[in-house]
């Protein structure tokens, strides 16, 4: 992943001294890099230093305070309307009172379809056949998060941005979501996934980001080896 | 219809929204009953005459609309905030004013459309002048809409605050203070016999620029918000 490489074919996602602070107090960044067709890039860090806030940026849901974010080498504001990013976040974006396949024809309605995929088929596909009418309220936490598992699966967007996917996922979950990802990067999708470090994307070796809170410490500085895009180290 | 169009988003958002209206139908007819209760209230403050109630029945029911919209206003982005419905209509790739105006138009078919449908059983009750019914038909029909246009603006700055009620209701009571001055006005105009289209163009107006520029003003203002 060199500067010939970039001149070929403008990388997926790229963010560019990337920085985001709150009144003041930064966050996060500088940050440097870029994501290629079919790379899945682990963001680990401990908890608040700040891995939900630099998703948001990277969504177009927070403006970064300095630096920008590249989506196939247009800005991220004017790319993001042709239905390029999927956000699965904390919260996940699903209705209680209504069942799982209302929940993803919304999504669909919303976000458009992938060529291919039916809500019956997404379901079956993150284990929860016979669950398209039961409403959502009735599912556990991690049933739901299966449903927007599948909801990712059926919205056309190449770049997925996963905060702590793995949380409240059983075991065959967790599975569920590295086999999701390697299918999504087979395809030429990329996704930036966040991660504690309890959990980890273990099929594959996915690069990773390490990120310390801006404003503990070392102020800076600790982010200097990551500016060369791809030159990333692996975390400890 | 193909998935994914701006026509595809605004249905699949008013059917999800209308959906989840009809789940919690007890709910949403909480302002209605409110509405029919503070009228009825009127007739035992004020004593059974019929001259004292028709000269305030217009009045009387137009506050009781207005206020009764107010209640159900606080919660048109609340609960799509605390799941993340709110996140994912920002992300999406259509102009969100015109989602937010989506919800707008469930907000006021669900919480307006039915208060003007009781509004002619209000009316009996006050004792209002037959002639004057459709002039307070028509204001209501106006003056409903721009609250709920208004209320959306108020909603979407406030909607950051974890205990926004009182604060909203501060800032959205000014600003119908004229709606409600020109829609009871072209009522009571209407019972004196005196010309009242006036104060009906003017609330016509203001509905047409509220229908433009409250979606956006709120759209921004929803931005500015979960910032």
């Amino acid at each position: 992943m060199n500067e010939s490489d970039d001149a070929e074919q403008p990388s997926l996602l790229q963010a560019r001294a990337l920085a985001y602070a709150r009144n003041d107090e930064p966050i996060f960044g500088p940050l440097d890099f870029a994501l290629h067709a079919g790379e899945i890039v682990l963001i680990e860090g401990d908890n608040g230093s700040g891995k939900t806030t630099l998703l948001k940026v990277l969504s177009g849901l927070l403006e970064p305070t300095a630096g920008d974010v590249l989506l196939r080498g247009a800005p991220l504001t004017l790319a993001k309307l042709s239905h390029q990013v999927a956000l699965l976040g904390h919260l996940l974006g699903l209705k209680l009172e209504l069942s799982a396949q209302q929940n993803l024809c919304f999504a669909i309605g919303l976000g458009g379809l992938r060529a291919g995929v039916t809500p019956p088929l997404a379901l079956a596909s993150v284990g929860l056949e016979g669950f398209e009418d039961a409403p959502l309220r009735t599912l556990s936490a991690g049933q739901r998060k299966r449903v927007a598992l599948a909801r990712l699966l059926l919205v056309p967007a190449a770049l997925w941005l996963l905060d702590e996917p793995y949380a409240n996922l059983d075991r065959g979950g967790i599975e569920l979501v590295n086999r999701l990802l390697d299918m999504h990067a087979r395809r030429g999708g990329c996704a930036v996934i966040t991660s504690h470090g309890a959990y980890a994307y273990t099929s594959g070796t996915p690069r990773r980001i390490p990120l310390r809170h801006a404003g503990s410490g070392n102020r800076g500085s600790g982010f200097d080896r990551n500016a060369p895009a791809g030159a990333m180290g692996t975390a400890p | 219809m193909k998935p994914g169009t701006i026509r595809a988003a605004c249905l699949a958002l008013l059917r999800r929204d209308l959906t989840l209206v009809w789940r919690r139908r007890g709910d949403a007819l909480n302002p209605l009953l409110f509405a029919i209760i503070v009228v009825a209230l009127f007739p035992f403050a004020l004593g059974p005459e019929a001259d004292t109630l028709a000269r305030i029945a217009a009045g009387t029911i137009f506050v009781a609309v207005l206020l009764s919209g107010l209640l159900s206003l606080d919660n048109l982005f609340r609960s799509d905030l605390e799941d993340g419905s709110l996140e994912q209509l920002v992300m999406s790739p259509h102009p969100l004013a015109l989602l937010l105006a989506c919800k707008v138009a469930v907000h006021w078919l669900t919480t307006a459309l039915p208060l003007i449908a009781v509004t002619p059983l209000l009316a009996q009750l006050l004792h209002l002048p037959d002639h004057v019914l459709p002039v307070l038909l028509a204001a209501l029909a106006m003056a409903t809409p721009l609250l709920s246009l208004i209320g959306a603006v108020c909603v979407a700055l406030t909607i950051g605050m974890r205990r926004s009620g009182m604060l909203l209701t501060l800032l959205v009571l000014p600003l119908l203070v004229p709606v409600l001055i020109f829609g009871a006005g072209a009522c009571n105009a209407a019972q004196l016999a005196l010309p009242y289209a006036a104060p009906l163009l003017w609330l016509g107006a203001w509905l047409a620029l509220a229908l433009v520029l409250a979606p956006l003003a709120a759209a921004g203002a929803l931005k500015i918000s979960l910032t």
